[in-house]
Formats: C-alpha cells, structure tokens, sequence
C-alpha cells in the first residue's frame, strides 16, 4: 500500500518533450513508472526514445491509453492551462513540477480542479514517490527505500535530505510526497496526513515545514484531532528574516505570522515530534515506530 | 516586488481612483519647481521600500515651496531603515475628514484574493487585525466573475452610512481591483482613503506588492524595478539568476534549493554561528551560477568562511565542482571553504576536488560544524 501512486498508476507526461520534461521521463521510466503516453502539441504521432507515444492534447493521450495520472514539465506561461487541460481530460491526479507559476494563475486554477474532483499536487514541487512502485516527478529513486515511514514537504531538496538520512539508517517510506513551496498548492499537508492515517502500511509521517503562512500550524490541530500515527516535524527557516521572500514565493514571513517559532509551538502542542536538524528525524522515527 | 509609492498611484490611478497630482524629486531644487507649480499646501514624502516612514521624519507637511525645498533637503539623503531616500514624491495635501483602509491580498487559505476594508483607515492594519478585528471586513473574490457590485457596495456600506459615499467607495473597489489584476498584484492597498470635509473620495496613499512570477510577462511592471533601493549584491544576484537574501553574520552559505538552504542557515545557528546570507543556486547547476555566487559571497567583508551544501538531484555535483575549481582558479579564496556534496555523480566531483586541493565531506552536520568553528578563527 502507498498514497496517491502505486503500480496501478499509468502517467502522461506534459511537456515530454522538452528539456527537463525528456530528462525526467527517461528516469520515471528506468525507475519502472509506467509512462503511457507524452504531450507535445504538434509532435502527436511520434514517439519518445522510440517506445512512448506522443499526443497533441491531453484528452487524445488518457482516450488512446487509459493514463490516470499527469505531471507536467511545462514553462510558468503555460503552467496553469496545461494543470486544466489535464483535469478536464479526466485523469484522478495531476502533479506540477514547474516552479514560477503566477499566484493569481493559481486562484483561477484551484477551484477548477476542485470542482472536477481531482487532487493536483504542487506547483512549484518535487512530485512524489513511492519507492520500489512508481516515481512521478524528479524525487532521485536511489534516495528512497521501502518501509514504513510516510515523507510530506514543502521543499524538494530538503525533502531528499531527510529520506537519504532516513534510508542509510535502514528505515525505508511508504511514500514521499513533496507539496510544493508556493503560497496557493492544489494539496496541503492535511490532506497527505489524512492519506497517511488511512494507509495501512505507513506506521510514522516525518513532515518538513517551513515558514510562511498557517499550513503547519493547521496540520498540527488535525494531528492533535485526528492522528493515531505519530507524527515528526522540522521547520525551516527558524533564522530568515521578516519580509523576505526566502527563494519559495510561500516562504515569507508576514508581519508576524508564519514565522519557525509560531508553527514549532503548534507542533510541540499537538504532541508530535521535533526534528532541530534533519538529522534528528532518524531517532525521532526509530522512537516511534 | 515593491513597487514606490507613487508609482503605485499612477497605476491606481490609471485605473480611475482619484489620487491628489503628485510627481517625484530627486533634487530639493526640482522639489520646488514641483511645489511652485501646484501653488498650494503639499506633502513632501520619502520614496523607500519601508513601513514608517512618517514616524522616521520622512513624511512632511509644507506650506510654501520655500518650506518644500528644506524639507526635500532634509529627508533626501536620509536613512530609513537603512534604506537611503534617493527620490520625495511632492503631492498636493488633501484636506482629511475621515480616513479608511481599503486593500486586497492574495490569501493562502482561501486560495482567493481577498478584500480587507476598515474605517479605522490611516494606521497599520495588522495592529487593527490584532486588537479590534471586529472593524475589518473581509470579502474574498472568484476571480472567475470578478469582484460583483453587491460585494462592493456591501463594503462601502460597510465604510460609509451615506449612499452617495457608499456607491463612490465601491467604484473605487472596483477600480483597485482591476488594477491588482492587471498588474499582476500580491497585495494592493489605498490606505487611508480619505473623505474630504467636501464630501469627496480621496486615494492619500497607495501600495503594491507585485508578484515576482508575474514580471515576465508584465515587462512594463518589470521595468519599475527601482535598484538603487536594493542591497547591490541582491541585484547582482538576481541578474545571474541567483535567489539571494543578504544577512548580517559571518558564515557565506551556497546552497541548491530553498528548503535545504534555509535548514543550512538554520543548522550554521544551531551549531554557534551566524549564517551571511541566503543562497540558491536553483536546480539547473551551470558551474557558471557557481562561479557568480562565490563571487558575490566573497565581495562581502563580513564572511570568514563559505559553506557549500549540495545535494545532487537535478543538480550535478561535478557540475558544483567544476565551479568551484573555475571560480577558485580565477580568484583564489582568501577565506576558507568547506564543500559538503552528496547525490548525482558525488563521485566525480569528489575526484575533481580532490585532484585540485580542496577537500569535501558528504555530511551536511559535519560540514557546518567545521565553517561555524573556521568562522570564528578555529580549525
């Protein structure tokens, strides 16, 4: 068992084509994704690396080959058109891996998705992986190993770090998930912490935060309200200064609010672990499962 | 992106909201010229990218150009917030009679833009939010239909009893949402929005936040970018497409990705020391972003050691390495560095530095804790 990807998932690439988009494609399917179709538009009828067909919309690739998942590699001016084309094309899930999406796309975008049922994951994110399954994004396979954890982030490579350090102290993950670090994301750590809870297989969630806005703090009440699995947190950003966007458009500290302290304190309430270094998080989990 | 004040006003006022005519200084001599003209009382008013500026004495009410022209040369050239005041904006003075806030944020929770407007105008909104929230009313907008006139008109009611001054209030809604929209806005506010004791609508000041994903396609909002109110290595920076965040300690940080380098910052103040700066070379490693971020790292006095801390996705570790060799060969180190590198082709890069004389190690605890401990003068 996993969360949100399995064997079962059968992914059309956006963008496939492209630089980062055929770069990726070729590692999801070396790491044994099952790559059903790519859309390029006016490339439909060829072939990628000879073997995955091409379309030119998303809706011909999920008619022709059944695909249930999407991840898109397109540039920011298109990001938000091809997250709708893929939702209206029928598929479940759809994962953003581009970063520099405008946020005000993303107002226009969310309740689009929403109102078709689909769960979008990211902008702006690492994608996901379920080690030893199916990787759907650009999280590097040979980081990851199976086993009991569960792995949500706003970040990408801090969210490496923590499962590389997970993985040579020999504890393996259901899945990785990385959200995305953009201020509106088509899935929260709720909603991975709710998938989580559900999948037998997961027995502990390592959660990476990081400043900006009231996520963290929302997950930890659902933790305290609706978790039976223990749960590990980290916070970055404990030194950024006010008002300073920290690479991550989500990552700024308004005013006040969304700062490191504000959203430890919320987890120490909500009785789960504290990770002070990614390093921390090995202990912490060994403790708990 | 910030924009100034009065050019924030001049997109507000594109869009229709009655603004007082204003126009910037960067001499007390064109102050007023600028003054002479208008031939009335006016505002002489600091052009920097910081909150308070009244309080810090960058704000002035003038009533003769005379007044106008000791003012500008007062608050032109002074530091606020360490920001030093290149540019007043000179703007007729508006009679107040009731002052309002009005604004619009991007909201992460709702996931829409949402308006904020209180009739406690003319002072800081989150003291407001904090102590007596019952005195903002919010309304989040579909951006699919746009701002509707029943909600506009629910907020100028909920500003004014009058209909005429209700009605003008959400005119103005109106006309600053459109230009939030238009300019590709994350915040937008006219605060205070002023009624005169004429019973006009007055827009007394304005800002915009712009949303930097925006600017490639708003090339005309691009160019409003003011560098001379920026720290000079951020503008360096972000012209070799760095993300950089210059800070006060002494431990430079060259990082790929946002989150790992904030929990590198975060690990160098754990471990004793003060990070220097915020760094992200991003995902792609051209050993050309390397070579431009040691550059930049090292122009600052303050660092006495640099920390490297890589982890290879995307990002090649030979790439990192190559670029530290190049950077190093053109400009050799006066302070010590400490690589830490581990994932994509950890092993070449290994090999490179190796072969060039620099050592490297693939923990990031062990890594930090060496650049804290060379930092303060250790071994």
């Amino acid at each position: 068992m996993s969360v949100f990807i399995d064997t079962n998932t059968k992914l059309v690439i956006q963008g496939i084509t492209g630089r980062d988009g055929s770069f990726h494609a070729k590692q999801m399917m070396e790491y044994g994704t099952q790559v059903v179709a790519g859309v390029t538009p006016g490339k439909g009828g060829q072939r990628f690396e000879g073997t995955v067909p091409i379309f030119n919309t998303v809706m011909d690739a999920v008619q022709a080959t059944g695909a249930n998942t999407s991840v898109i590699y397109v540039p920011p001016p298109f990001a938000a058109d091809a997250i709708m084309e893929a939702a209206a094309a029928g598929v479940s899930l759809v994962v953003c891996i581009t970063e520099g999406v405008p946020v005000l796309d993303m107002t226009k975008v969310y309740p689009f998705v929403k109102e078709r049922g689909v769960r979008l994951i990211g902008p702006n994110c690492p994608g996901l992986i379920t080690p030893g399954e199916s990787k759907v994004g650009i999280i590097p396979g040979r980081i990851c190993t199976p086993g009991p954890v569960g792995v949500v982030s706003r970040s990408g490579t801090l969210t490496y770090e923590v499962v590389y350090q997970l993985t040579r102290a020999g504890i393996g993950q259901t899945t990785c998930v990385g959200i995305g670090g953009d201020p509106i994301n088509g899935t929260n750590f709720i909603d991975c912490l709710a998938a989580f809870e559900k999948d037998p297989k997961t027995k502990a969630i390592a959660m990476m935060g990081e400043i900006g806005g009231t996520d963290e703090q929302e997950a930890a009440e659902y933790v305290k309200t609706h978790m039976t699995k223990p749960v590990v947190g980290f916070i970055a950003g404990q030194t950024a200064p006010p008002g300073r966007r920290m690479g991550h458009a989500g990552a700024i500290i308004s005013g006040s609010s969304g700062t490191a302290a504000e959203k430890l304190e919320a987890f120490a309430a909500a009785g789960m672990g504290i990770a002070k270094r990614p390093i921390d998080f090995v202990e912490l989990i060994k403790a708990r499962l | 992106m910030n924009l100034h004040e009065y050019q924030a006003k001049e997109i507000l006022r594109a869009h229709g909201v009655h603004i007082p005519p204003g126009r910037v200084a960067t001499t007390p001599d064109q102050a007023e010229a600028i003054a002479r003209e208008y031939d009335t009382a006016v505002m002489v008013k600091a052009q920097v990218h910081a909150g308070g500026r009244g309080k810090a004495g960058g704000v002035k009410f003038c009533k003769t150009p005379a007044d106008v022209k000791e003012k500008a040369t007062a608050i032109l050239g002074m530091s606020i917030k360490g920001l030093t005041v290149e540019q007043v904006l000179v703007t007729v003075a508006a009679d107040i009679g009731t002052e309002a806030y009005v604004g619009i944020i991007v909201d992460r929770a709702t996931k829409k833009p949402v308006f904020m407007v209180s009739a406690a105008g003319g002072i800081d909104i989150e003291e407001v939010a904090a102590t007596t929230p019952e005195k903002i009313l919010y309304v989040p907008v579909d951006v699919r239909y746009g701002l509707p006139t029943y909600d506009a008109m629910r907020m100028g009611f909920f500003l004014y009893e009058d209909v005429k001054l209700a009605r003008g209030a959400a005119k103005i809604m109106q006309q600053l949402y459109a230009a939030f929209m238009a300019s590709g806005c994350s915040l937008a506010e006219i605060n205070p929005l002023v009624v005169t004791p004429q019973g006009e609508l007055v827009a007394v000041d304005g800002k915009m936040v712009i949303d930097d994903n925006e600017l490639d396609r708003r090339p005309e909002i691009a160019a409003l970018r003011d560098e001379r109110s920026e720290e000079p290595s951020e503008v360096d920076a972000r012209n070799a497409n760095l993300t950089f965040i210059k800070l006060d300690g002494n431990v430079g940080c060259v990082v790929n990705g946002a989150g790992l380098a904030m929990a590198t910052m975060d690990l160098v103040k754990y471990y004793g020391g003060e990070p220097a700066n915020f760094l992200d070379i991003g995902g792609s490693s051209n050993p050309e972003k390397v070579v431009n971020a040691l550059r930049i790292i090292t122009a600052d006095p303050n660092v006495k050691a640099i920390l490297f801390n890589i982890f290879g996705g995307i990002t090649r570790t030979d790439d990192v390495a190559n670029g530290i060799v190049t950077a190093t060969k053109a400009n050799p180190l006066q302070v010590p560095i400490v690589i830490r590198l581990t994932g994509t082709n950890e092993e070449i890069a290994m090999k490179i530095l190796q072969e060039n004389g620099f050592s490297a190690s693939s923990d990031m605890d062990t890594a930090v804790q060496q650049a804290v401990a060379l930092a303060k003068g250790g071994k």
